[in-house]
């Protein structure tokens, strides 16, 4: 009985994508850490997952919406929104909290994704028509709001620009957020009832609707979460680049969509997990990282990402049309 | 007439997995002759269709056409042979024009330069309306025809690839009786040129007044045949039911509390009109009729999904507007539906999570299910009732047979604890020792007072099962009918109408 129980379990996690990840990233690793022994020197690990704790934040908003069967295009533009709408206060209040402007770029990104939520759920626009038009329409409004100009480093406050490299425990606040954000929305979605009604509404809508789960709600509440995180990262990208620029964060919904596929999130919806989108993120910092060293340069990283990405969606479909047939040879048609 | 058959269909068998589809079945098709194909829902009816249009490869036997065997590999081999089949909801592309969809596939090209030659299409499409004396403009786009024209154009598309046997299931359901007499017409001349048609249909006056010959199925085996004008009505209804109740089910003694639900006059618009019963705790009402006849509109009206146009509820003693499901849930009405993949199950999700997803409000603290013992405890012991067979209740739901699935499905609503438990084709689809197991879930439920809506195909089952019968023919409620008095024959009746001309010499 135990042995069978402990087969049932490698069973389990051989067919779990995060650990194939795991494994792919470690494949990865070695022959990059032969070439350059720094690479994983504690500084430039602690550089590497800086640089993408702004993408992991903005990738679990993503994921939320692609579990339940949307997708989100419009999370590059709420970046650059609230991003200015930070900067400009910081810019007049040179005085203000930095923890007083991430509170408005969460509220900002927050109405931003109801916006968002309300026309998918009661204005039936599926969501990528919605946020085709919603990613304009927000770029627009930065354009409008700083008429075109952008604020400088100087003209933001020390403190604002400080705050995402301040440490605790050696580790920034950057970080600090980006694993707060991990740990919310793990526990968010597998252990409330809302995430489990994401999962079921992005698995089979029909039969959610069955059992008396409310479509409407949960397709506003998803993208109400990738709205409201995107406010956050907002806030965070305009100090750690230490300016805010009409341009920024866009084609970001290309990276965050990614990070999700690499992580193995159902493009259809209804499958996918929160630890996986980590690794999917951490995948994507690792490679553009890694170009240096294997003498490839930096104009490579694009090219590079959208190779991976082909790579991993036909990876999935290819396990996927592998697992359907086996189940139709098993079951009645 | 009598000349060689067109097609013989020999000791066809199809076996899905835990499922006999067609068992050992016969068909001879002639030139000039319409044909019927007649048995209940599940007769297997549609599997043979599959089977003679490629769409499922036979187990064994074989099909013959004008003296050759023939096995089809896909759909087009089929319609290469000469064999077309008009489907129930016509498969046609609403925004092509009807000459575009007559020819989808089999284009015409120049002869000189290959390129479409529209111009030819389009008079052939011409020549042939007007042939079938048909008033259709060719450059119509589709989706602005009526159902019945759509269906006039799928037979002439079939007239375009030189059919020989054209299939109809089911061509009339959607149609008016104006329209019938139009495609009856149509189905003379096909039948004067020489074509087989093989006519699918519930409706006994549609059969006796168009079909030749006849052939009945039950349960996926042949029965017998005939020439329609030397058998009567009775005859072919007695070959349909006529089985021996062999399946035991399980004893049930009725022990009735106070009434429930009662259910007047209720309507939906197109769909069904002028039902009303009531219903008592503990009682098993079983409801029938065949395809069309409007039952799952029923249930899914009294559970909130679809809407009432007419009719009143009265639920516990009090008027009752059902406003969506979470509402009747809330309320204590349940509705197992009839699809297991599309509707009853997240095939993704793991058993687990599907058993708990309608009880994660009493499974969870303030939103947050933080006790993973309680749910475990929780779906452990429903799926134990229903004896679920599976590798662990961590596997993703899409991985379980049929009958195994439908267990997860049952399990998932016996937490709800409902009062009224409506089942849609509980039994739809699964192997004989998981339909026992349904089967005595809902004497169990009735034992412990939930009223049961039992929705079924199966003449059995609902003869079986039920205390008592309401029966259905298209969207109209015929009759209720006590289980205990209650024959097949008499049920069949009432299903397919045969009792309206009975009713009217006795008025």
């Amino acid at each position: 009985m135990a042995e069978s129980s402990a087969k049932a379990f490698v069973q389990r996690a051989m067919a779990r994508r995060e650990l194939t990840l795991m494994m792919l990233l470690v494949v990865l690793l070695v022959p990059i850490t032969i070439r350059s022994p720094l690479f994983l020197s504690p500084s430039n690990v602690n550089r590497i997952l800086n640089d993408m704790a702004i993408l992991a934040i903005v990738a679990i908003g993503e994921f939320f919406v692609i579990l339940s069967g949307g997708i989100d295009l419009s999370v590059g533009s709420i970046i650059a929104f609230t991003g200015m709408v930070c900067g400009m206060i910081n810019e007049s209040y040179p005085a203000i909290s930095p923890f007083v402007l991430l509170l408005i770029g969460l509220s900002v990104g927050f109405f931003m994704g109801l916006t968002n939520g309300v026309l998918v759920a009661y204005g039936k626009i599926p969501p990528i028509i919605t946020t085709l038009g919603t990613v304009n329409i927000y770029r627009g409004l930065t354009f409008l709001l700083s008429g075109g100009s952008w604020v400088t480093a100087h003209e933001l406050s020390v403190a604002y620009i400080a705050f995402p490299r301040n440490t605790f425990l050696g580790v920034s606040y950057l970080l600090w957020i980006a694993f707060a954000v991990l740990g919310v929305f793990y526990y968010f979605s597998r252990y409330t009832r809302m995430g489990r009604e994401i999962y079921a509404i992005g698995g089979n809508p029909t039969a959610a609707k069955f059992v008396g789960v409310s479509e409407n709600k949960i397709r506003v509440v998803v993208f109400l979460v990738s709205g409201t995180l995107c406010g956050l990262a907002g806030a965070l990208w305009t100090a750690r680049y230490a300016s805010a620029v009409n341009e920024m964060a866009t084609g970001f919904e290309m990276q965050a969509v990614a990070a999700c596929v690499l992580g193995g999130v159902n493009f259809s919806g209804g499958a996918g997990g929160i630890i996986g989108v980590a690794l999917g993120t951490l995948f994507l910092g690792v490679v553009t990282n890694a170009l240096p060293v294997v003498y490839l340069s930096v104009f490579w990283q694009t090219f590079v990402q959208g190779l991976i990405i082909l790579i991993a969606l036909a990876l999935n479909t290819i396990s996927d049309q592998r697992k359907h047939r086996r189940m139709l040879a098993q079951r009645r048609a | 007439m009598q000349e060689a058959a067109l097609l013989e269909v020999h000791n066809l068998t199809k076996i899905f997995p835990g499922i006999k589809a067609l068992d050992d079945v016969h068909l001879t098709l002639r030139r000039g002759e319409v044909h019927a194909l007649i048995g209940e829902n599940g007769a297997g009816k549609s599997t043979l269709v599959k089977v003679l249009t490629g769409v499922y490869i036979p187990t064994s036997g074989t099909v013959t056409l004008e003296g050759r065997e023939v096995s089809f590999k896909n759909a087009i081999d089929a319609q290469e042979a000469g064999i077309v089949a008009i489907h129930q909801e016509a498969s046609m592309f609403p925004e092509l024009s009807v000459t575009e969809n007559i020819f989808m596939g089999h284009h015409l090209r120049h002869p000189k330069t290959r390129k479409l030659d529209w111009k030819a299409m389009r008079n052939e499409t011409e020549a042939l309306l007007s042939k079938m004396q048909l008033d259709i403009d060719p450059d119509t786009l589709v989706k602005n025809l009526s159902v019945a024209k759509r269906h006039m154009v799928e037979i002439t598309k079939a007239l375009s690839l030189d059919a020989q046997l054209v299939i109809m299931d089911e061509p009339t359901s959607a149609l008016t009786s104006r329209e019938v007499e139009d495609l009856f017409r149509i189905v003379r001349s096909l039948k004067e040129s020489g074509k087989a048609i093989l006519f699918i249909s519930h409706k006994f006056d549609e059969i006796f007044q168009i079909c030749d010959y006849y052939t009945v199925y039950r349960d996926g085996q042949y029965i017998g045949e005939g020439r329609v004008g030397e058998s009567s009505e009775d005859h072919i209804i007695k070959m349909m039911i006529g089985r021996s109740i062999d399946q035991l089910y399980p004893d049930h003694t009725p022990q009735w509390g106070k009434e429930i639900l009662t259910v007047e006059n209720l309507a939906q618009l197109g769909a069904f009109k002028g039902v009303s019963f009531s219903l008592r705790e503990g009682e098993i009402l079983g409801l029938f009729g065949l395809v069309g006849a409007g039952r799952t509109e029923v249930a899914r009206t009294i559970f909130g999904i679809d809407r009432a146009s007419e009719g009143t509820i009265v639920f516990e003693g009090r008027p009752f507007v059902p406003k969506s499901a979470m509402h009747c849930m809330r309320q204590g009405i349940a509705l197992v539906p009839e699809d297991r993949q599309r509707q009853g199950l997240v095939l993704k999700m793991s058993l687990t999570h599907n058993i708990s997803l309608p009880v994660l409000k009493l499974l969870s603290y303030k939103g947050m299910i933080t006790n993973g013992k309680t749910e475990r405890g929780y779906v452990l012991e429903h799926g134990q009732q229903m004896e679920i067979r599976a590798a662990g209740y961590h596997v993703d739901a899409e991985t379980l047979s049929g009958g195994n699935q439908q267990k997860v499905v049952l399990a998932k609503w016996i937490g709800t604890k409902p009062k009224i438990l409506i089942l849609d084709e509980p039994t739809k689809g699964i192997d004989v020792a998981t339909k026992a197991a349904v089967h005595q879930f809902i004497c169990d439920m009735a034992a412990q007072g939930v009223a049961v809506i039992l929705i079924s195909s199966e003449l059995p089952e609902i003869l079986g099962m039920s205390d008592r019968i309401l029966v259905m023919h298209e969207g109209r409620q015929m009759a209720i009918i006590d289980g205990e008095e209650a024959s097949a024959e008499t049920v069949m009746r009432h299903a397919i109408s045969a009792v309206v001309q009975q009713e009217a010499s006795n008025g």
